[in-house]
């Protein structure tokens, strides 16, 4: 029985029909192209009057497959599916053409525009009478989720969960939450303390009887799909019994053995073997610094066990894991900073007064190593200059080539603040000053009224070697000051270097393992740049905060909130839909080489230990068709691309339009052609 | 025994005999055996890639052709040489089509050019090829104590080519250290030494020099070593100029690495070119016996 087809061509306004002769196009379909029994074209053919043409043709004159002629299916494919599927049509019967981005925005000769419109439709015609009807699986949703990262993102999204009833398991690598926002002093525009707002909000997440937290722990593996994910968190041992514990903090001030801090301290200040990163910290259980600890170097000490008022401290204590099931996972991992000491020329490392963005930032903190005092490295000199150096890393073709947004605003920040402190010149060396959001203009000019003195220019080196009187014993800072178009040497006291964020050093291991993608320079990729900015390509996966790109807090809070919001859709709806275009081995011809397995790019595709053939699971194939072109065997199919339907559509693309011929003749005529 | 095509280069031959005589000394004690080009020619120094590129480049590719024919790594103990050598070489290679003008001249001469070589800079020859741990071995006088700043000029390192360090390059440090001599951390030890600058702008090169000097007097540096002779004359013969100049009293002396080495590997001085310095090596005279 041959199929009846109806054509629909839309004029998109005059998007596509200002240079598609639209109406020529639905008279030559109808007219030429088999098994088409309608051919029509419209104005806007998603508006409703368009869809319930479609829809009346489908129940009025019997068709069995419909083509529409217009956008890209990524626009508008499920709004035709809708309308199919309303009228009692199997919406996978459905095919688009894209006649838009693919003809009308690109071809700018009109007769050629017309000529190619023609082709694609030929070519979904073709195609769309090989498809088959298929039926998405429906799966249920585990109401719990995994939050991995408990930076502000992290912690946002944990409390909109909790907060609305839902189990939320927080798992951070850190011996605390709170992330880097816990390491400011300031935030701006508005210079609120970064503690006074933070710590409330971290002392919600440890008490919220919603909220399991795993902290010092790390998410070791992760499988399953949307609605069912099935992840092993891996709880490194503190050393300290965590239901002991009291957190009186004994243990910390008898440990003899003093550490430089690293991490927290950006390598500012001491901590000891036992330690927590900071007082807030939550939760507030110490953590044994293995590598540091005198009694795992000499089997001597045992300071803190002797101390512990409750006999917290565990030696013996080993790695945990614990193994969860949820639902949906919001990944809220965060950034590292640009290692300064990769621009030697900015001395960082080298020179003692030149300092990174994060050691100026604890600096300026009033828990931090120097007490809030900006100082020279000596620990007691005040400066007298300091010279700010903007896109240290960032906006770099040599390092990385984007903006990491925030640098303008946080040297801003620091210029107050060493103005508020000494009596310091401050210098800004910028290329461009960035401050687009709500307040930050503002907070730039009040900068300038206060005296900071800007340099449009980027830095060229900061020496130690003095030229001229007045420089000796100083940094000086070679720039180019671009508005008076001359080079400038600033002989200073200390030089702060704004460091660009970057991705965590694994991020790519981290989107891997989650089965997700990274940009070029290893941020998370959202779903959709604009319209869909915190899902990902992998159902069930969402992503939050700087993992996705840099932003300051009030964006990642924005998208820690949304991410919140997108997983409690998820879980009110209860179930999901899951897309039935999949790839299926054929068991009878899988030889069991496994080469599907590791290709993978979704991990759905397991091997069956006991049959000796490979497995593909529905629920996390995206259809992408990797193994289906890569099995040796052909034993692999993928739903909505057979090689039939593929073939059919190149046969269709290749349709002589211009000859208006038949497309048996010229087949037949291909086939005298001696290969 | 390594064995490379040795371009020593018009001021080997006069102005800078000494760094000639203390780099055959040289490289014979660490097993390198230098055969000089027969027949080469200028390099083009600093002007003529201005005049006119494409005769440049064939002065340049004559010589690389010669050392192709031997089959050996060409070595510059100049950096000019050195850098218009390299960049020649690099540049032919990259455009065939440049590559096929040139040869069509070096074809009078019976010559091609087919990059199949490479081009050294004589520090790289003792610097990486032999390695300071081969060096440290054959030191039989170590300059123990003696404080040196190392300095490499503009054009070893730059322009960049691959992804080498230019900006906090360590190599000539290495190299000191393997002779015993303390290098001294010498923050301009990349800046420009002027070049041909005091033909035209007398008093700008004069206090670049000056700079130079002043930052290696200040790191406390006895005497500055370089690997190059235009390097070389700017620092030691305007010295007195810069002193007029500037009411400075530099009185730094300016030698050859190799001499330098030398003097470690235990050669009598007068065989490194040691005692023609316009500025006295004093600070060398407990190391010579």
């Amino acid at each position: 029985m041959s199929e009846k087809v109806g054509v629909y061509i839309c004029h998109c306004g005059t998007n596509i029909a200002g240079v598609v002769d639209v109406e020529a196009v639905a008279k030559w379909a109808g007219k030429e192209l088999e098994n088409v029994v309608i051919s029509r074209d419209y104005k806007f053919m998603c508006s409703s009057l368009g869809q319930e043409m479609i829809e009346g043709d489908i129940t009025k004159e019997g068709l069995t497959r419909v083509v529409v002629a217009a956008c890209s299916p990524h626009l508008h494919e499920k709004t035709f599916r809708r309308a199919c599927a309303n009228a009692g049509l199997n919406p996978y019967l459905c095919q688009m053409a894209s006649i838009r981005e693919q003809v009308s925005w690109v071809v700018e000769d009109k007769e050629a525009a017309t000529e190619k419109a023609k082709a694609m439709i030929a070519a979904a015609v073709n195609r769309v009478q090989l498809h088959e009807e298929l039926e998405p699986t429906v799966v249920p949703v585990n109401p719990n989720t995994i939050v991995v990262g408990a930076g502000i993102a992290g912690i946002q999204a944990s409390l909109e969960l909790a907060d609305a009833g839902h189990v939320v398991y927080l798992v951070e690598r850190e011996p605390s939450i709170g992330g880097h926002m816990a390491q400011f002093d300031k935030t701006f525009p508005t210079l609120d303390c970064a503690a006074c707002i933070l710590t409330p909000k971290m002392s919600d997440v440890g008490a919220h009887p919603n909220i399991n937290l795993l902290s010092y722990s790390e998410v070791e593996e992760i499988s399953g799909y949307v609605g069912n994910f099935t992840a092993r968190i891996k709880k490194k041992t503190r050393y300290v019994n965590e239901e002991a514990c009291t957190g009186c903090g004994i243990c910390i001030e008898k440990c003899p053995k003093r550490v430089l801090d690293d991490v927290f301290e950006a390598g500012l200040g001491m901590r000891k073997a036992i330690y927590r990163p900071f007082p807030q910290a939550v939760p507030n259980i110490p953590v044994i610094d293995r590598e540091n600890c005198i009694y795992y170097k000499t089997g001597k000490c045992k300071a803190c066990q002797l101390f512990c008022p409750t006999e917290a401290i565990a030696f013996e204590q080993e790695d945990t894991y614990i193994d969860i099931n949820v639902g949906n996972v919001i990944l809220a991992t965060g950034f590292d900073l640009f290692d300064c000491k990769t621009i030697p020329q900015y001395g960082y490392g080298r020179l003692a007064n030149v300092f990174t963005s994060l050691e100026f930032e604890r600096m300026c903190n009033a828990t931090g190593p120097t007490e809030g005092k900006i100082v020279l490295r000596d620990g007691v000199t005040e400066p007298k200059s300091v010279v700010i150096v903007h896109c240290v890393g960032s906006r770099d073709q040599r390092f990385n080539p984007y903006c990491s947004s925030i640098c303008c605003m946080a040297a801003l920040k620091f210029g107050h603040l060493v103005m508020e402190r000494t009596d310091a010149e401050v210098y800004s060396c910028y290329i461009d000053m960035r401050t687009p959001s709500k307040g930050y203009e503002e907070f730039y000019n009040r900068l300038l009224e206060e005296g900071m003195h800007f340099i449009r220019g980027k830095v060229a080196e900061v020496t130690d070697a003095p030229r001229f009187p007045g420089e000796e014993s100083k940094l000086i800072v070679q720039v180019e000051d671009t508005l008076i178009g001359k080079q400038r040497r600033i002989p200073v006291d200390m030089v702060v270097l704004m460091a660009a964020l970057q991705p965590r050093y694994d991020a790519r291991d981290v989107g891997l393992k989650f089965g997700i993608s990274c940009s070029m320079e290893g941020w998370f990729t959202e779903r959709h740049p604009k319209l869909d900015p915190v899902a990902t390509m992998t159902e069930g996966i969402f992503i939050a905060g700087v993992a996705q790109g840099p932003k300051d807090i009030p964006a990642a809070v924005g998208q820690g909130a949304a991410a919140a919001a997108r997983v409690q859709g998820m879980i009110t709806a209860g179930e999901v839909l899951i897309e039935p275009i999949v790839a299926t081995i054929h068991e009878e011809k899988c030889s069991g080489c496994r080469i599907c397995n590791t290709l993978c790019p979704f991990n759905a595709i397991e091997f069956l230990e006991d049959k000796e053939v490979s497995y593909i699971n529905a629920a996390l194939c995206k259809g992408c068709g990797t193994c289906v072109a890569a099995c040796p065997a052909q034993a692999i199919t993928g739903a909505h691309y057979s090689n039939e339907q593929i073939f059919a559509e190149i046969e269709g693309i290749l349709f002589d339009v211009t000859s208006g011929g038949d497309l048996k003749a010229l087949r037949a005529e291909q086939e005298r052609v001696p290969a | 025994m390594k064995e490379y095509a040795y371009f020593p280069g018009c001021s080997l031959e006069k102005i800078a005999l000494s760094y000639h005589l203390s780099t055959i000394e040289t490289s014979k004690k660490v097993g390198v055996e230098l055969k000089e080009l027969e027949d080469w020619n200028c390099c083009g120094a600093t002007a003529y890639f201005h005049v006119d590129e494409l005769l440049a480049y064939t002065l340049c590719a004559r010589n690389l052709a010669m050392a192709e024919q031997e089959n050996l790594d060409l070595v510059a103990p100049c950096s000019a040489c050195y850098k218009n050598s390299y960049f020649t070489n690099l540049h032919l290679k990259e455009d065939p089509d440049l590559a096929d003008h040139i040869n069509f001249a070096l074809a009078e001469d019976n010559l091609h050019f087919s990059g199949n070589i490479a081009v050294k800079h004589l520090i790289e020859v003792f610097a990486q090829d032999v390695g300071p741990e081969e060096i440290s071995t054959k030191v039989s006088k170590p300059l123990d104590g003696l404080k040196v700043a190392p300095y490499y000029g503009c054009q070893i390192l730059r322009p960049r080519k691959d992804n080498e360090e230019v900006e906090q390059a360590e190599f000539f440090e290495d190299l000191l250290s393997a002779i015993g001599a303390e290098p001294v951390p010498y923050a301009l030890k990349l800046c420009c030494c002027g070049g041909s600058l005091i033909l035209t702008s007398r008093r700008a090169a004069l206090s670049m020099v000056r700079n130079l000097l002043q930052n290696a007097m200040d790191s406390g540096a006895a005497l500055i070593a370089t690997a190059c002779p235009l390097c070389q004359v700017n620092l030691e013969c305007y010295q007195s100029q810069v002193n007029q100049e500037f009411g400075t009293q530099f009185s730094m002396p300016v030698m050859y690495f190799t001499q330098l080495l030398g003097l470690a590997f235990g050669i009598p001085a007068k065989r490194l070119g040691i005692g023609k310095e316009l500025v006295s090596a004093t600070p060398l005279s407990s190391y010579i016996k």
